[in-house]
């Protein structure tokens, strides 16, 4: 069967020249990057050129990049790094689990948490940032472009906003690396996620980059690699792959190549809302990534979508799937303002380095008769269409 | 069997799903493996001493990750769907509400009319299939004579699941394949083995999938609190059948007809559990011998075998899962009810269970026992 993948945001396939990057690091350069002898050294190399990379990327320096095993690691680390008992956090809504969950966690320790609420185009507005201050307040985090809906955050207002009050900002980038350009002085942030697997490096891969100067505690206690921050023997070759995955996405970057990920984005989303009807996109008018477009389909479930366009060779996907594998409403949408139906009506296009052409002319020649068949079987829709 | 034709199976982690999944894939179908992820078991973990963690119940994490198992065994496609709130609304609620109100729920018998015929029809349909499989012992078939589908007895009568299928309809019944309907549950476990299966020796399940370990009343009080209401108070007098008041007791769902254990009052006699009043929050109790009734009445019926009861028929009929099918004439006694009629009295006829029909082998249709 001819696949089609347009689920980047979920996960990207590692490109050639990043793999071929990380070969030598299975067989013949497998040194644990602390040992003092030759094969310790060739991959201490390979690491901290990895590390330069991603500093390039963040627009940070070398020293102030920790490398961790992904997304979840990584705002883990920040969140619970960055506070200590008591202190009052304020975070979004629409944050990925992994941020929110490791916020709510903090209760557990006595801190309070401010979940800021969204507009309908899936934004946090700063002077809600401000209005939650605290005296107590010690750390803002808010992602800078929405899994979902690709949606990008006010960040650099945030950031401004907590440099005024000395609060420290740490933002979840997993979703805007590679996407669009990142400067971590321009943000202002103290501290800010990437995961690898986003970026076309394998699953297991990541960094925080942590402001010179800034106070972090450890989550893994041992050793000393990553100046302490995150004890445990490098895994070198996903970090070399890390490392040039960022290579190959600055230069995309200073390519312009995000300008024709956006058309081919655009392309797909326009062509969609010409050819069904009743859809709409998700922070529509709203600034996003390049590659995400979220579309609502009503009066059909997004899930029977999901799979119906699986089962003829188009992977996409919707909300979020819990531990049972079935999909749960998205707490995004429903942040946005959607109804549970709308939110369930929804799916998320999201295109990746290697998408062509030819991809989005496959997604656009079965989404509108897919979508068809199961608004003719949706009784939802018959009854609509019959009153009106 | 029907090559080309893609089928999905409702595949719930147990033997008799994955086996049908397993043997239709042999037969060379396009099969899709279905789970319906129907009630979150951590949901009311701990609370009112409900249990904290929960295995091996219909849509578990467990039994989800067998069925994913087994259909990646088999080679096929294996999606979870998400009912959750479907199946609160049109089958927990109501379970609820019933044994609030007095009467024994049927809740397999609901999830059978609107889940798994009627949402997960709807999915498989949507996403290509035109027909689901499931494991269940019954069989269909399509009957020229009086152009109708046709719901049986399975060839295992004492995996008989066909008491919680009387619901379904003519449109339902076309589109389903019961696979397992001419096999005993030996032979299903030996096929399973066959096709190298590791659960073959799993257990069966037998409680209601939603309420570990059989404890409704736990389950009540748990899911009233997590609703943030109260238990309502049911509490009342026990009576006799002669309207004596010989007690109280603490709630109505606490009781079942039939029921003689919690009762809280001892006399010289075996008092069992009569009638129990909804709406004056009684429990009727008395002997053994007011126990058995000659006559039922059921409403919300669905006819299968026939399109309408216009005159008497001689039937058998099956007032609870666990009984042999009894003996009766049945007619109709008002506009979608049905009157029952047995030739000898039978025990603890309960309101709120099912009073099933059959001509034979054959489901000619049930209601709803009033």
């Amino acid at each position: 069967m001819h696949r089609v993948y347009l689920d980047n945001n979920a996960t990207t396939p590692i490109l050639p020249e990043v793999f071929d990057a990380m070969r030598p690091y299975f067989g013949e350069r497998f040194g644990n990057a602390s040992s003092i002898h030759h094969h310790g050294q060739e991959t201490r190399a390979a690491v901290e050129n990895a590390r330069d990379a991603v500093a390039e990327l963040l627009g940070c320096s070398a020293t102030e990049v920790v490398f961790t095993s992904g997304g979840t690691e990584g705002d883990n680390l920040a969140i619970s790094g960055l506070i200590a008992r008591g202190d009052h956090v304020i975070t979004s809504s629409i944050e990925h689990h992994a941020a929110l969950h490791a916020c709510t966690h903090l209760q557990e320790l006595g801190c309070e948490v401010t979940v800021l609420p969204v507009d309908g185009r899936c934004r946090v507005d700063p002077g809600d940032v401000r209005r939650a201050l605290r005296p107590t307040t010690r750390l803002i985090s808010v992602m800078m472009a929405n899994n979902e809906t690709g949606v990008l955050q006010p960040v650099e207002e945030i950031g401004k906003i907590a440099a005024e009050a000395g609060v420290l900002f740490h933002t979840d980038a997993v979703q805007a690396a590679g996407k669009v350009p990142i400067d971590v002085k321009r943000i202002g942030c103290h501290a800010l996620t990437i995961s690898g697997h986003k970026i076309h490096a394998p699953q297991g891969t990541g960094a925080l980059f942590v402001k010179k100067g800034t106070q972090l505690r450890p989550m893994f206690h041992g050793g000393r690699h990553e100046r302490s921050r995150r004890p445990g023997t490098e895994n070198v070759p996903g970090i070399v792959a890390l490392g040039q995955a960022a290579r190959v996405a600055s230069a995309a970057l200073a390519r312009g190549d995000d300008h024709k990920m956006a058309a081919m984005r655009d392309r797909l989303q326009t062509g969609i809302l010409a050819h069904v009807d009743e859809a709409h996109v998700n922070g529509d008018g709203a600034e996003r990534v390049p590659n995400t477009a979220n579309i609502r389909f009503d009066h059909i479930e997004g899930e029977a979508l999901v799979i119906a366009l699986d089962l003829k060779g188009l992977a996409v996907s919707t909300g979020a799937a819990c531990s049972s594998g079935a999909i749960e409403p998205s707490h995004v949408l429903v942040a946005m303002g959607l109804s549970s139906d709308q939110a369930r009506s929804s799916i998320r296009f999201s295109l990746g380095k290697q998408t062509v052409e030819e991809d989005i002319d496959f997604a656009l020649g079965l989404l509108p008769e897919t979508v068809a068949h199961l608004r003719a079987l949706s009784p939802r829709y018959r009854k609509q269409t019959v009153s009106s | 069997m029907l090559n080309n034709e893609t089928i999905a199976v409702a595949m719930s982690g147990g033997v008799d799903s994955s086996t049908v999944a397993a043997m239709l894939r042999a037969e060379g179908d396009n099969v899709i493996g279905l789970t319906m992820q129907l009630w979150n078991q951590r949901r009311l973990a701990g609370r009112e001493g409900m249990p904290e963690s929960v295995q091996g119940r219909c849509c578990s994490l467990d039994d989800v990750y067998d069925a994913r198992r087994v259909a990646q065994q088999i080679g096929i496609p294996y999606y979870v769907v998400n009912h959750e709130e479907r199946f609160e609304r049109d089958v927990v609620l109501p379970f609820v509400q019933e044994y609030l109100s007095g009467r024994t729920p049927i809740p397999c018998s609901l999830c059978n009319n609107h889940l798994k015929f009627n949402q997960l029809l709807l999915v498989a349909q949507q996403i290509g299939a035109e027909r689901i499989a499931t494991g269940h012992y019954a069989r269909v078939a399509y009957d020229e004579g009086s152009s109708r589908w046709q719901l049986k007895r399975p060839a295992d009568l004492s995996k008989d699941q066909t008491y919680f299928l009387f619901g379904l309809t003519q449109e339902q019944l076309s589109r389903t394949l019961f696979p397992l309907g001419d096999m005993t549950k030996p032979q299903v476990r030996e096929l399973a083995r066959q096709h190298g299966l590791a659960l073959a020796e799993k257990p069966d399940s037998q409680e209601i999938c939603f309420v570990p370990g059989g404890d409704y009343k736990r389950f009540i009080d748990a899911y009233l609190a997590e609703q943030g209401e109260a238990l309502p108070d049911t509490a009342g007098e026990l009576v006799t059948t002669s309207g004596e008041v010989i007690g109280e007791h603490t709630g109505i769902h606490n009781f079942t007809v039939g029921q003689r254990k919690g009762l809280g009052v001892a006399t010289g006699s075996p008092l069992y559990v009569i009638q129990i009043s909804g709406a004056n929050k009684q429990v009727i109790v008395g002997g053994d011998e007011h126990l058995y009734s000659r006559t039922l009445r059921a409403k919300r019926v669905n006819l299968i075998s026939v399109a309408d009861l216009q005159e008497p028929m001689r039937v058998t009929v099956k007032i609870r899962h666990r009984h042999e099918p009894a003996a009766a004439v049945i007619e109709r006694s008002g506009d979608d009810e049905i009157l029952v009629t047995f030739d000898e009295p039978q025990r603890a006829i309960t309101p709120g269970q099912a009073a099933v029909f059959y001509g034979g082998e054959v489901v000619v249709g049930g209601g709803w026992i009033v």
